[in-house]
């Protein structure tokens, strides 16, 4: 991965709030966070957790009423070198970004491609629409795409309808209609959790070959922590619509400086584990407690609820976003203590 | 067929106390076409399937979609009816009894299912939920079938009062956790769980997992744990049956598989499955294409046209399912492998 450390894409203090009959859900609530160019940011986050608002904020793609962006930037810098705020963008401006300067693919491919056009016709649609090439070329292009992304016969498949393919092949062309234009950012949101896990395998490792050669940027929506490991540069931990923690990815699993991350790590089995026959069966550490409602958040941390190492301060206000070192942040007002537990177990 | 299906037959491992003894099941769905709708081919959904399960046993079955697992499953239980084989449940073969028979044995058999949205009726209440199948058993009449369904609800963490309130009141986890008390209702000797936990949140998956684990070794169930993720079975299974395009492809004790797979699927699969661990960069094998339609699967070996080991071999003989070494059984025609 190329670290050239220039932002592409600054999100600050961004506050998506929707409004229901029940009252007002904020589902991003003081979102901060940045992505580089060519790197991979993961953002970690269970259902209700905000990860997917944040990504559509990013597209500007929150249906209003009842969602809107109330607070914050997004920053981004596109191919033409000019830093915009999609915040202020027109409706205008934006549709000239989307599927140029960012695209996205979503979870899952069967429902986001339309099932009346062929997909040569429905890659050919964005390569018209920002190339200005006519319909022949663009036909070219995307046959050129469907090959890039190892489609076996592109030839042939560009005149097939979505039915006709398998849910890796859908997801195929999911990605080569994003990355038609060649895009500077790439929103994936959980982009292999409808596939096997050999599909989801075949999928990730064309990513990264993709991301190699077209150098963008990609900000991975997942809640599977093994595709973190695997596709991340730097994660970012979503709970309750804020970001609880924040680091090198290397950092978040050897040395999570929030409970809820802790958490998570410590819940998941892990292969290779396996008990031996006749011995005991392990035991997983499960997170007691459900995921909060999003419209009555703690007054505090929003994690507290459900948290081993809470202690009565945790409850009184929520905590800040703190620099443990390194650009490595935590929501949590206890990070010291496990910092020095873990300094304690090491030495 | 009938050669290599008596032998795959005596080939399964033969426990000191088997609850379940599935032979030879078999699963074909008509493809039905033409003017007169005359049924065309089969969608062979399982093939000459067969294991055994002993008493207290929890044995995983995994495989990708279309590998016949769920179908599998739900054969089992004859909630679809088998096409063919038998299902040998305590030394009685439960596919040839009728409608009336088979309700005794189901008090025996139940299920719990993927997804806790669609599993429960929304318009019941929870203790309707529970209770209609101990009220179809004659199960606690009276009064004493509300102290069972309170019971049951402790059982499974959620509080007696729970129980006038309605589905949608719950979360996803707390619904699955409803699934289990009703599968539980009836005190079945087996429970077929299908993939129980691959709806839920993440920090709730591990939740259920450890309840169905304790619930288990409380009152000594037989499972069959369904599951498309290798890493959940292992944890909490003894044995794993690997599945693809309707046949078995392995079976051994969940740490020996993990460690030791012995047939190329089964070591593909596990290696597909990403690692949580940054600092691992393995090599990974990456199956080329698609599992193949079940309509016309390969011939021989269905797996060989992924199988990066496959010769000429594959494409002519059917592999039996045999005995490696002690409880280790693989359907693949090659020993210098793996």
């Amino acid at each position: 991965m190329t670290h050239q450390g220039e932002v592409l894409l600054a999100v600050n203090g961004l506050k998506t709030y929707f409004s229901t009959d029940d009252g007002v859900v904020k589902s991003v609530d003081g979102v901060t966070f940045h992505i580089n160019k060519g790197e991979t940011l993961a953002v970690v986050g269970e259902s209700g957790s905000g990860k997917s608002v944040t990504s559509l904020s990013v597209m500007r793609l929150i249906p209003t009423p009842p969602g809107k962006i109330v607070e914050g930037e997004i920053l981004f810098t596109g191919k033409d070198g000019v830093q915009k705020d999609i915040v202020k963008l027109s409706e205008a401006d934006m549709r000239k970004i989307r599927g140029n300067d960012i695209s996205m693919i979503f979870q899952e491919p069967m429902t986001s491609l339309n099932p009346v056009y062929t997909v040569g016709d429905q890659i050919a649609e964005a390569v018209m629409l920002h190339q200005g090439k006519n319909k022949k070329d663009a036909m070219g292009v995307a046959t050129d795409m469907l090959r890039f992304v190892g489609i076996p016969a592109p030839e042939k498949r560009v005149n097939e309808y979505p039915h006709q393919m398998s849910g890796g092949m859908r997801q195929r062309v999911m990605i080569a209609m994003a990355l038609s234009c060649k895009p500077a950012l790439l929103i994936a949101d959980e982009p292999t959790t409808a596939l096997d896990v050999t599909i989801q395998a075949q999928i990730l490792d064309l990513m990264r070959k993709l991301q190699a050669d077209v150098g963008m940027s990609i900000l991975f929506i997942t809640h599977n922590l093994g595709v973190v490991a695997e596709m991340a540069d730097r994660v970012v931990v979503m709970y309750g619509g804020r970001v609880v923690e924040e680091g090198d990815v290397v950092e978040i699993f050897k040395a999570p400086r929030h409970p809820y991350t802790m958490g998570l790590l410590n819940s998941i089995p892990r292969p290779g584990e396996a008990h031996e026959p006749g011995q005991p069966k392990g035991r997983l550490e499960a997170i007691p407690g459900n995921v909060p409602n999003p419209l009555s958040l703690p007054p505090g941390c929003a994690f507290e609820p459900r948290c081993k190492f809470a202690v009565p301060d945790c409850s009184k206000a929520v905590p800040a976003l703190e620099d443990t070192g390194h650009g490595h942040m935590s929501r949590c007002i206890r990070w010291r203590d496990f910092a020095q537990a873990q300094n304690e177990v090491t030495a | 067929m009938t050669a290599t299906t008596a032998q795959t037959r005596r080939s399964m491992p033969a426990t000191g106390d088997t609850l379940l003894d599935v032979q030879n099941l078999e699963k074909y769905f008509p493809i039905r076409g033409g003017l007169l709708s005359r049924v065309v081919g089969n969608v062979k959904a399982v093939n000459d399937v067969s294991f055994k399960i002993g008493r207290g046993e929890v044995v995983g079955l995994v495989g990708e979609s279309g590998s016949g697992k769920t179908t599998a499953g739900r054969a089992i239980l004859r909630l679809i009816e088998p096409t063919g084989g038998q299902v040998l449940f305590n030394g009685t073969d439960i596919t040839k009894l009728s409608k009336g028979q088979m309700r005794d044995y189901r008090r025996e058999m139940q299920i719990i299912f993927q997804d806790p949205f669609a599993s429960l009726n929304p318009r019941m209440t929870v203790s309707d939920i529970i209770g209609e199948a101990m009220q179809i058993h004659n199960l606690h009449p009276g009064k004493g079938r509300i102290d069972r369904i309170a019971e049951l609800l402790q059982k499974v963490g959620l509080r007696p009062e729970h129980m006038r309130r309605y589905p949608h009141e719950f979360s996803g986890g707390q619904r699955q956790r409803i699934g289990i008390a009703r599968a539980l209702a009836v005190d079945p000797a087996f429970i077929v769980a299908d993939e129980p936990v691959s709806a839920l949140d993440v920090s709730i998956q591990a939740q259920v997992v450890n309840l169905l684990q304790d619930l288990q070794e409380e009152l000594g169930l037989t499972v069959l744990f369904i599951a498309h993720d290798l890493a959940v079975v292992e944890y909490i299974c003894d044995r794993i049956i690997v599945m693809y395009l309707g046949r078995v492809m392995e079976i051994a004790p969940s740490r020996q598989l993990n460690t030791n797979p012995k047939h190329p699927y089964t070591e593909a699969l596990l290696s597909a499955a990403p690692v949580p661990d940054p600092t691992v960069k393995r090599q990974r094998i990456i199956l080329e294409g698609d599992i193949p339609s079940p309509i016309n699967p390969p011939s021989g070996c269905v797996f060989r046209t992924r199988c990066r080991y496959a010769i000429a071999d594959c494409a002519n003989i059917v592999p039996e399912l045999r005995e490696v070494s002690p409880g280790h059984f693989k359907a693949c025609i090659r020993d210098d492998i793996l």
